[in-house]
């Protein structure tokens, strides 16, 4: 017997079914597949979030990459943020997605250092989760308790995804990835929000809808050029997609319809252009140059 | 999959593959020695021979090693701990055929009593990895579950007999599969359990005539 792929539609019309709020139903499952009670589901994911501020702070002292490629942008991010906030202007991005966006380099970075991360869902695209969830913590002053109920409800986004389509950026290109992270970060602040089942459902939706295609072409195969700078990108695709769903604005292609076509999408994408570093920027001049020297630097 | 695997797991960066699987198959490699290696011949074939430095492939393999979890904390400096420990390690990229996976290893082990092993594995993605061949047999461990690794002469009953030691102990078989060089030669079972499988049971596996040694390998987190 062919088993039903998982739905984000069908868990939301369950729990209504069985008279359950959406996290009650999420955890439970949860709690079910794990054999264990609702209390420790959050607890472990309350560790998770532990480990998501630990990261930013390591990242946010301004760390540097093994290769040398990248690091200190966070640093920047910080240092810029308080320069304008002298001059009393806010930042282009405002408060709340300026500081979101400075977390998750903060945390891409502090992975590309080599420091302790959450892979959620995957290395390359961890910086996202933390940087939207520690700016509606400092900024939108949620609670820890609301925003680890958020990572459940991302947890379980990202299921979905990864059993009807991909979250590996060999597979499906970085809209599996940073894709995947933005769509379950959109879903957490619905949530936060106080946004329906449906309106997360939305908002993952037009995640998507944005990031549809996009792929994974890192210079010299390192999660740093571009993926660094996505995990920022993805924060402010994040925000777009879960503020067009609070505000009732709905998505006329499904989440799980979505999720389905990035899986399509995915499949079509060229070799070069699914984590080998055989395409897209990875192949620029600059790129190329790089490796070379990078590449002879670390043989000889 | 459950909501850990997607929230999950923690570990150090930056790569699932480069380095947490990494780490994942020394720590397996390591539970097939027996041991921590005294001495470890590593060689790097694919994606992992091109990108092992830049990815902290090198150390996270190590660490693994070392006996350290993907999410510990020294794993950065898992090469100067290692050296300062004692242990005697190389790294060389190398070639193990058209079929192996981009990202396979082949690490030659020896422990301190100079007993060895030979484990090929590969990090398969998202952290998942994958041991194809220890000391010559082809084998599929994942190290997800604790495992038997039992080499012995293919004659009638073998398997029987080893599942019914396993049975009476209350051992839960939750794979089992079988893999011989040829009729009447040698021939190796993987058993993947539910419960790890104590020192007493392993030394009466051992006591049977046509098993050549039986490892423990324990799961890797």
């Amino acid at each position: 017997m062919k088993k039903d792929k998982l739905s984000w539609a069908q868990m939301v019309c369950e729990a209504e079914d069985k008279g359950l709020t959406l996290i009650d139903f999420l955890l439970e499952r949860s709690a079910a597949q794990l054999e264990t009670d609702k209390q420790s589901v959050l607890e472990r994911m309350g560790g998770m979030f532990r480990v998501m501020e630990e990261s930013v702070a390591f990242g946010m002292t301004g760390v540097k990459s093994n290769s040398g490629l990248t690091g200190g942008s966070a640093k920047k991010m910080k240092e810029y943020i308080e320069a304008q906030q002298i001059k009393t202007q806010p930042g282009l991005l405002g408060p709340v997605v300026g500081t979101a966006v400075m977390y998750a380099l903060a945390a891409a970075e502090a992975n590309a250092a080599m420091g302790r991360i959450v892979a959620a869902p995957t290395a390359g695209a961890s910086g996202i989760l933390p940087g939207v969830l520690l700016a509606l913590k400092e900024k939108c002053q949620v609670s820890r308790e609301k925003l680890v109920e958020g990572l459940v409800v991302a947890g379980v986004i990202g299921e979905v995804i990864a059993n009807r389509a991909s979250i590996a950026g060999a597979t499906g290109g970085c809209q599996a990835e940073c894709g995947s992270g933005a769509a379950m970060a959109a879903g957490a602040v619905v949530y936060v929000f106080g946004g329906t089942g449906k309106q997360i459902g939305d908002a993952v939706s037009i995640v998507f809808k944005n990031m549809l295609g996009l792929v994974c072409d890192p210079v010299a195969g390192l999660v740093e050029v571009p993926c660094i700078k996505r995990n920022a990108g993805s924060v402010v695709q994040c925000f777009l997609a879960a503020e067009l769903a609070l505000a009732g604005i709905g998505s006329f292609i499904p989440a799980d319809e979505a999720i389905d076509a990035m899986d399509k999408v995915g499949r079509s994408l060229p070799r070069g252009l699914r984590e080998t570093a055989e395409g897209g920027l990875a192949m620029t001049p600059t790129a190329r140059a790089w490796t070379e020297k990078y590449f002879k630097g670390i043989s000889g | 999959m459950n909501i850990f695997d997607i929230i999950g797991p923690v570990m150090i960066g930056p790569s699932s593959s480069h380095t947490a699987g990494a780490c994942r198959l020394g720590l397996l490699a390591r539970g097939i020695l027996g041991q921590r290696p005294a001495k470890a011949e590593i060689l790097l074939h694919g994606s992992f021979a091109h990108t092992y430095k830049g990815h902290g492939t090198d150390r996270a393999l190590i660490a693994g090693l070392m006996g350290w979890q993907p999410d510990d904390a020294r794993i950065p400096d898992a090469l100067r701990i290692a050296a300062e420990e004692g242990m005697d390690f190389s790294f060389t990229p190398g070639d193990l055929g058209s079929m192996a996976h981009p990202n396979s290893v082949l690490f030659r082990l020896t422990d301190e009593k100079g007993n060895t092993c030979e484990v090929v594995g590969a990090s398969i993605g998202g952290g998942q990895i994958m041991v194809t061949n220890v000391d010559g047999f082809p084998v599929e461990l994942t190290g997800v579950l604790p495992a038997l690794f039992v080499p012995h002469r293919d004659e009638p009953g073998v398997i029987a007999l080893v599942s019914t030691i396993l049975a009476t102990k209350q051992i839960n078989i939750a794979s089992m599969r079988v893999f011989r060089e040829g009729k009447g030669e040698t021939a190796s079972m993987i058993i993947e359990c539910d419960q790890a499988v104590s020192p007493a049971i392993i030394a009466h596996l051992e006591q049977l005539g046509p098993v050549k040694l039986v490892r423990f390998v324990d799961k890797v987190s």
